[in-house]
Order: C-alpha cells, then sequence, then structure tokens
C-alpha cells in the first residue's frame, strides 16, 4: 500500500518522517526506516533540515526505499536554482521516488553553514507550480518539453498557526491550484486554532483537491517545549501545553507528551477533511508504532513486493 | 539552534533582504499607479529610454532612489508592487512572491530578522484595508533573474510585465506566455 492508494482508497493515512544523518552512513536511514516499516504509508525524507548538511534527501530516500519505506522526498528552494531543482525532480521520477514534498526551506540563518549563499530563485508555490507543469504537462520552467515525463505526488506544506492566520488557508489554496495534491502541516499543538483553519479549507473548496495531513509529535521533555517554542519558527504551542506537561513529576513528562500526541490524532481524526497525519517524532522513531496503536491507528497494509524493491512506481 | 554559532557583532544577516514598511499608503499606490498605467506614450518614452543608455541610466537611477525610498525597492526589474498591497516581496529575506513562509513568529515577525514585520504581514494588511485583498490569491510567476537592475516602469510600459501573474486555478502550462491576468481593481 503507498500513500498515493491510501489516499485513493480514502484511508486515514499516516506518514512519519526520516531525518538523514550528517555523515554517509548508510545504515542510520536503515535502522529509522525499519522501526517505520509496517506502520506508516511513506516517510518524508528531509532535506538538508534546519538548513544543517546532512545526507541528501535524494539519496536518503533511495535508502528508504531499499529498506522498505515509501518515501517523501523533500525538496527546499533554500539551495538550489530552477535548474537543480527541476534536475533532482527529474531524477526522482526516474529512480521512482513516488511523492515529493516541496518547500521554501529553513533560512541559513538558523543552520550550520549562515555564511552560505542562500538561493529562493523560486519559491515553494512556484516550484509547486513547476513540479506539475512538469508532470503534467511535460514543459520545464523555460518552456522546453522534457521526454519521460515524472509520475510523483506533489506534496505541499502550510502552518495553520503563523500570522497572517487570516492568509493561511488562502496561502494553501494558492498551493493547491498550483497543483499541490497533498499537504503536511507544522505541528498541531492547537486544535481549536487548526479546526477553524480547517474549516476555512473547506469552504474553499480546498479538500477536495488536496489531501491534508496534520503534524503532530511527542513533547518528551521540558527542555524540548522549551526549544520547540523558542529555537524552532513558525512552532506554536499553547499554554495549556505547557500547564500540562508542567503538571506532571518530571519522570512523567515523557509519558504525558506521548499521551497528549495520541489525543491530538485523535481530535485531529474526527476533524471532516483531515485525511490523514504526519508524525514528527525526531529522535524517537522507536515510540511511533505505540503512538499510532494507542491512537487506534492500525498497522498499514502489506507492501507491494515490487514496491519494497523501490520498483512499483505507479508513473 | 546553531545559531549561537554566529559570532555577536558580525551581523552577518545584514546583507540579506529585509522587511520594508512602506512609506506610502497603500491607497495612494493604486492611485500613483493609475498615472503611471501603461499607455502609447508610455511606451514611446520607454522605447526612446532604450535606444539611449544615458538617459536610461538616469531614468533608473531616480527610480530606484524613489522606489527604495518609498518601498525598500530591490530593483528586481519586475515590479509586484500592484498586486501585493504596495508592499515589496522581495524585501523578504526569502524574496517570496507568493505569500509569507511558515517561520512567522506569532506576534508577526520575520524569522530571519525577528526585531522586524514580517512583510507579508504588511502586505495582508494593507491589500485588504484597501480592498484589495484578492490580488493576493494571484499566481506570481518566478522572477526572471535577468531583469535585475533594469527599471520595472519601462519593462513595465514595454509590455514585458504582462505575465507576472495569473489567476489562481488556471490550468494552462507554466510558461505558455499568453496568460498575464491583471489584478482585480487594477487598469493596466
Amino acid at each position: 500500500m503507498s500513500l498515493r492508494e491510501a489516499f485513493a482508497a480514502g484511508r486515514f493515512a499516516v506518514t512519519a518522517e526520516i531525518g538523514p544523518p550528517r555523515g554517509a552512513d548508510p545504515d542510520a536511514i536503515t535502522r529509522k526506516a525499519e522501526l517505520l516499516r509496517g506502520w506508516v504509508d511513506a516517510a518524508n525524507v528531509t532535506d538538508n533540515q534546519g538548513a544543517h548538511v546532512r545526507m541528501s534527501s535524494f539519496a536518503g530516500s533511495l535508502l528508504a526505499m531499499r529498506a522498505g519505506v515509501e518515501p517523501v522526498m523533500q525538496l527546499t528552494c533554500r539551495d538550489r536554482n530552477r535548474i537543480a531543482l527541476q534536475s533532482d525532480l527529474l531524477s526522482a521520477g526516474a529512480l521512482g521516488i513516488p511523492n515529493v514534498l516541496l518547500l521554501s526551506g529553513d533560512h541559513p540563518r538558523f543552520g550550520d553553514h549562515p555564511d552560505a549563499a542562500p538561493v529562493f530563485d523560486l519559491d515553494s508555490t512556484q516550484l509547486v507550480w513547476t513540479a506539475r507543469t512538469l508532470r503534467d504537462q511535460g514543459f520545464l520552467v523555460s518552456g522546453r518539453e522534457v521526454g519521460t515525463r515524472p509520475g510523483w505526488l506533489v506534496g505541499a506544506v502550510e502552518n495553520p498557526f503563523a500570522p497572517p492566520r487570516s492568509f493561511r488557508a488562502r496561502r494553501l489554496a494558492k498551493k493547491v491550484a498550483a497543483g499541490a495534491e497533498f499537504c503536511q502541516t507544522q505541528y498541531v499543538f492547537d486544535v481549536e486554532v487548526f479546526a477553524s483553519w480547517m474549516a476555512r479549507l473547506r469552504d474553499l473548496g480546498v479538500t477536495e483537491r488536496c489531501k491534508v495531513l496534520a503534524g503532530v509529535g511527542p513533547i518528551r521533555s521540558l527542555r524540548v517545549m522549551e526549544f520547540l517554542r523558542t529555537g524552532v519558527p513558525g512552532i506554536h504551542v499553547p499554554d495549556e501545553v505547557e500547564r500540562r506537561l508542567r503538571g506532571v513529576p518530571g519522570d512523567r513528562v515523557a509519558d504525558e507528551g506521548v499521551t497528549m500526541c495520541v489525543e491530538t490524532i485523535q481530535r485531529v481524526a474526527a476533524i471532516p477533511g483531515v485525511a490523514g497525519v504526519h508524525v514528527m517524532a525526531f529522535g524517537y522513531e522507536r515510540g511511533v508504532p505505540e503512538i499510532l496503536e494507542r491512537a487506534g491507528v492500525g498497522r498499514r497494509p502489506a507492501l507491494s513486493s515490487s514496491r519494497s524493491e523501490g520498483l512499483g512506481h505507479a508513473g | 539552534m546553531a545559531t549561537d554559532d554566529v559570532e555577536p557583532g558580525m551581523a552577518a544577516h545584514d546583507a540579506w533582504p529585509r522587511p520594508f514598511r512602506p512609506r506610502l499608503g497603500a491607497r495612494l499606490g493604486y492611485v500613483l499607479h493609475a498615472g503611471l498605467a501603461a499607455n502609447q506614450v508610455y511606451a514611446r518614452l520607454a522605447a526612446w529610454l532604450e535606444r539611449r543608455p544615458r538617459a536610461y541610466r538616469a531614468f533608473t537611477a531616480a527610480e530606484r532612489v524613489t522606489k527604495q525610498e518609498l518601498f525598500g525597492c530591490r530593483m528586481c526589474g519586475q515590479c509586484a508592487l500592484p498586486a501585493t498591497g504596495y508592499t515589496c516581496p522581495m524585501t523578504c529575506p526569502k524574496q517570496l512572491r507568493n505569500g509569507p513562509c511558515g517561520g512567522v513568529s506569532p506576534t508577526g515577525t520575520c524569522e530571519v530578522h525577528p526585531e522586524l514585520t514580517c512583510v507579508w504581514v504588511v502586505a495582508v494588511e494593507r491589500a485588504e484595508a484597501a480592498g484589495h485583498g484578492a490580488d493576493l490569491d494571484l499566481l506570481q510567476r518566478p522572477v526572471d533573474q535577468r531583469l535585475r537592475d533594469q527599471s520595472s516602469w519601462v519593462n513595465y510600459w514595454q509590455g514585458r510585465d504582462e505575465d507576472l501573474w495569473t489567476a489562481a486555478g488556471d490550468e494552462r502550462p507554466l510558461l505558455r506566455r499568453d496568460l498575464g491576468l491583471a489584478p482585480t481593481g487594477v487598469t493596466r
């Protein structure tokens, strides 16, 4: 079963995240993939997340595929101009990577090379547009035709919690007009704000054309909570979450965080138009099956053998 | 976050574009635009300027000074102001032309320059207050990097801006250059 098939079948979809290592060890990907295999429809392979140098999302996606986990290859506008972006999109198509997720990317300011040139030749909406034109019309941005067209599913991201909030549903609508077929959101800790954003998406007709996966994840320590609050741009941790985590003894914070994540999954799953969840559990991939099981989201149907060899690309 | 690694005082990010709060009201922007709207006289002036490098340089310098002062213009040569509530998206450190990134802080400040308000927060406020909120739904095409440092007025009068943006939902291919829909409420 693949992400595309889960969407087509209308089954509650689950994606997770695999962050490639700072190093050339392929087993770092394989180990994480093995923890997730069978529990997710696909796993994002991040693209130099937080503007920190890592193994590429392209190589990581191939390694994940080899380990039996369908990848969602992330591709950011931060490090590549339109030539490199389109080349990577074609390469992903050639090697059967079934999904791409296109985003602006964190600014180099936040990474380990703040002295690097930020590229941002295209923005994320333009990249989505470029990808859909490439796949469906067979044209590059230049207007030149391509030979064999790639076949990946086109994903985008949105942050329902960041200002200007009134514009956030329309911003996703623009990406969907440009061609996004699924969307993963920033961490949902404030379900009410998320629900009103979803209502707006339904009004705009976005949920009819785009599968929306709510971003979730456990906060397993007060240190991580502080980091999410202050160290990562665009994450909204409401006071109620803080009160709950501070309200339990220190040795129970991790459990409480996991419980809150389980509750969040159950609450977002009940919102009309939510097609699934995107579980972000950095360094806690081993806990993903437990979170899903407790939330009542079962194992995934078995992967077809061709897909586990990385050849099952529907094109 | 590794931002701690940046030595204080280096101000390395000062070279990045900085969100600029326009010094000209959005409504006045729309009024002035009507005065600059492309017509045959302007088209002839633009053609004349392009044949005379010194005059073109002087004209472009005047445009640069005016628009830098009013909008923080970075001379992309393909002005998006009429579609963004007269708020320049090229002053976004990521130069996003289709809306804000996901890193805007809860108080509306830029993730790269936390002391400044996100330029898209300002753009949405200004466009909506001036009754031009629908312009923000237009899809902005990729920037033509060859036009940097050129006069966007000359390019506009010469008709090169006509497909900078298109209507959301238009299914036609990206670069079949037959689109170029004007934003609502703007006479072109």
